[in-house]
């Protein structure tokens, strides 16, 4: 008895059911922008303060790691995200989430090692291919204004 | 009216851009992780060839929130130090303007370690 | 070789215990399983110790069923799912008894109960104890992501069982007898998705059962039940599908752990339950039971293992699958 190892990953992904793609991309959608939208809203409070637009611009996606840091230590944030789907982690709450639940999670392995290290577990290549692409933009752009010149 | 458009485009620009993720995850074996490298590194790009202004002017949220406009960030403070500063600028620029997200993440992050515990589900 | 085992002098299983955690206890077969965790803790303070815990607390409860000291344990054979068998280790230690760990992937409870069978019926062993737990807290953080990630779950992923079982298997008499043991070999399908291990699984349930008919020459219609360990719902359908490729029908006959331990659509559990606690103590709280009732009285029991390492995935290999069989019969 030999099983066709191509033709049995085919067979078994034709016959997985797929996720609702529309439904969820409505979710997605929805709660989405509401977390734009909320954010929207600090921004214009703050704004209302007399913070300079620099600060404003730095405080509103503080305050949105923050609400998603409090509503993962709280435990409901992977059932908003079961609901919401890309909806939260697509925003700064899935990079702030990201960021948390490795650290809650790796408490017993210590709080240096356990913690301090993986608390870049999910995060740590966000934030590495975010400052390599940067920089490789910046080098272009260094370049492209010394030509100009 | 003004302000109400202001929200508008910042739900709409904003769930836009997590219905796309959403589509890469249903469609693609991508990991979530490999997904928001995706979208910072985008964002990076969009900002570069100059897309990514204009819409963070018009979404306002919408934009910036989204981890694209984490890239975004990045992008136009690496632009601000190597115009102000040279090449140095290339190094120090995109951590600087994206400070204060990051070392909050890090910050709030370690301290919900020190509080929470996790729960069954 | 043939690799299939025939007890002939006698092997029994003299007790069983289980215990589950919370979702399990609230799962259709709820209110069989011996003791629950409130939390899922098993008031330890780490998921891997809760685990150990689950273990231990198995084990005394079949001690006490079967009013067996530990004294009198010859070998015990414990089995989870973490690296090391870490858990294996945290609970047992505080027991006076030789142990062994065995990975088998989710597996692991006919492997032990047979593993137990060999010492018993070769002579060497009067008692042995087989162990088996997974947590699906401990599982989650090694296999996937943190707890309180909110990555996203696909329509084909398993929901890892917390629980655990033991049995002890003794000579002589006991409440079910089990004769043979078919020890099965690596299956290697090419799943590479860790998403749907039911799929990664059915070809190795197909490879050691189809051996199984091959060579002792039974067919499905000669059994009550052929039980599998947690293939869920897709896994389940492929082995059906295999066999009826073979022109062999499966389907009133079969039957997986996986499915019956939880309500999947009330209880958000996907495709099913799975690891290696799923099978032990459906197995342990359920079957034993209607063996023991006289509703059932000859089944084969296929644990069935998905040899998935976080390494070997990120290094791009697929999953191989691997299920042992016991066949297990009542006092009729």
């Amino acid at each position: 008895m030999k099983i066709e190892k191509k033709k049995y990953v085919q067979y078994t992904k034709d016959r997985s059911p797929k996720s609702n793609c529309f439904s969820d991309s409505v979710r997605a959608f929805w709660v989405g922008g509401s977390v734009c939208f909320i954010a929207q809203c600090f921004q214009d409070l703050y704004k209302l303060t007399d913070m300079k637009d620099e600060t404003v611009k730095t405080l509103v996606p503080v305050t949105m790691i923050f609400i998603a840091i409090v509503l993962t230590g709280i435990g409901v944030f992977d059932n908003i995200a079961s609901f919401g789907k890309a909806g939260v982690l697509v925003p700064i709450t899935g990079f702030a989430n990201a960021v948390v639940a490795p650290a809650i999670d790796t408490k017993a392995e210590g709080y240096v090692s356990g913690v301090g290290s993986k608390i870049f577990s999910i995060a740590g290549p966000v934030i590495l291919f975010g400052v390599l692409s940067s920089a490789a933009y910046g080098v272009i752009y260094y370049l492209v204004t010394a030509v100009m010149k | 009216m003004s302000m109400i458009l202001q929200y508008v485009s910042a739900f709409a620009v904003g769930g836009a851009l997590c219905v796309v993720a959403q589509i890469l995850i249903d469609y693609t074996s991508l990991t979530p992780c490999k997904i928001l490298v995706i979208y910072v590194v985008s964002g990076v790009v969009l900002s570069g060839v100059g897309l990514y202004g204009p819409l963070e002017k018009i979404a306002h949220c919408g934009a910036t929130v989204p981890l694209t406009g984490f890239g975004h960030t990045l992008c136009e403070g690496v632009k601000k130090a190597v115009s102000e500063n040279g090449l140095i600028g290339v190094l120090t620029g995109g951590l600087s303007a994206t400070a204060g997200g990051i070392s909050a993440a890090l910050v709030f992050g370690y301290i919900a370690a020190l509080i929470f515990k996790g729960k069954p589900k | 070789m043939s690799g299939l085992f025939k007890f002939n002098n006698g092997v029994f299983i003299a007790s069983t215990g289980n215990a589950v955690g919370k979702k399990e206890h609230e799962g259709p077969l709820g209110s069989l399983f011996d003791i629950y965790s409130e939390d899922d803790r098993f008031g330890m303070d780490t998921w891997e110790h809760a685990e150990g815990e689950s273990q231990k607390i198995s084990l005394n409860m079949a001690m006490k069923k079967g009013n067996i000291r530990d004294s009198d344990i010859d070998l015990v054979f414990s089995g989870d799912l973490i690296n090391q068998c870490t858990p294996s280790y945290l609970g047992l230690s505080g027991i006076n008894v030789s142990k062994i760990g065995i990975y088998g992937a989710c597996s692991t409870a006919a492997l032990g109960m047979g593993l137990c069978g060999v010492m018993i019926d070769s002579g060497f062993c009067q008692k042995c104890a087989a162990v088996t737990s997974s947590h699906n807290l401990s599982a989650e953080r090694q296999f996937r992501y943190p707890i309180e990630y909110g990555g996203l779950q696909t329509p084909t992923s398993q929901w890892t069982v917390t629980a655990s079982a033991a049995y002890i298997l003794q000579g002589g008499e006991g409440m079910a007898r089990i004769s043979e043991f078919l020890i099965g070999k690596v299956a290697d399908g090419g799943v590479t998705d860790a998403n749907n291990m039911g799929a990664a699984m059915a070809v190795a349930a197909f490879d050691t059962l189809w051996r199984y008919f091959e060579e002792s020459g039974k067919k499905p219609g000669d059994f009550d039940k052929i039980i599998t360990g947690d293939l869920g719902e897709q896994g389940y359908e492929i082995l059906l599908e295999l066999f009826s490729r073979h022109n062999v029908n499966l389907a009133p006959y079969l039957t997986d752990c996986g499915l019956l331990i939880y309500d999947r659509k009330e209880q958000k559990t996907n495709a099913g339950g799975s690891g290696c606690g799923c099978s032990a103590a459906v197995m342990s709280a359920h079957f034993l039971k209607e063996i023991e009732k006289g509703s059932l009285n000859n089944i084969l029991f296929l644990g069935t293992g998905a040899l998935l390492s976080q390494m070997s995935v990120a290094q791009g290999d697929s999953i191989p699958g691997i299920a042992h069989l016991v066949r297990i019969e009542g006092k009729k």
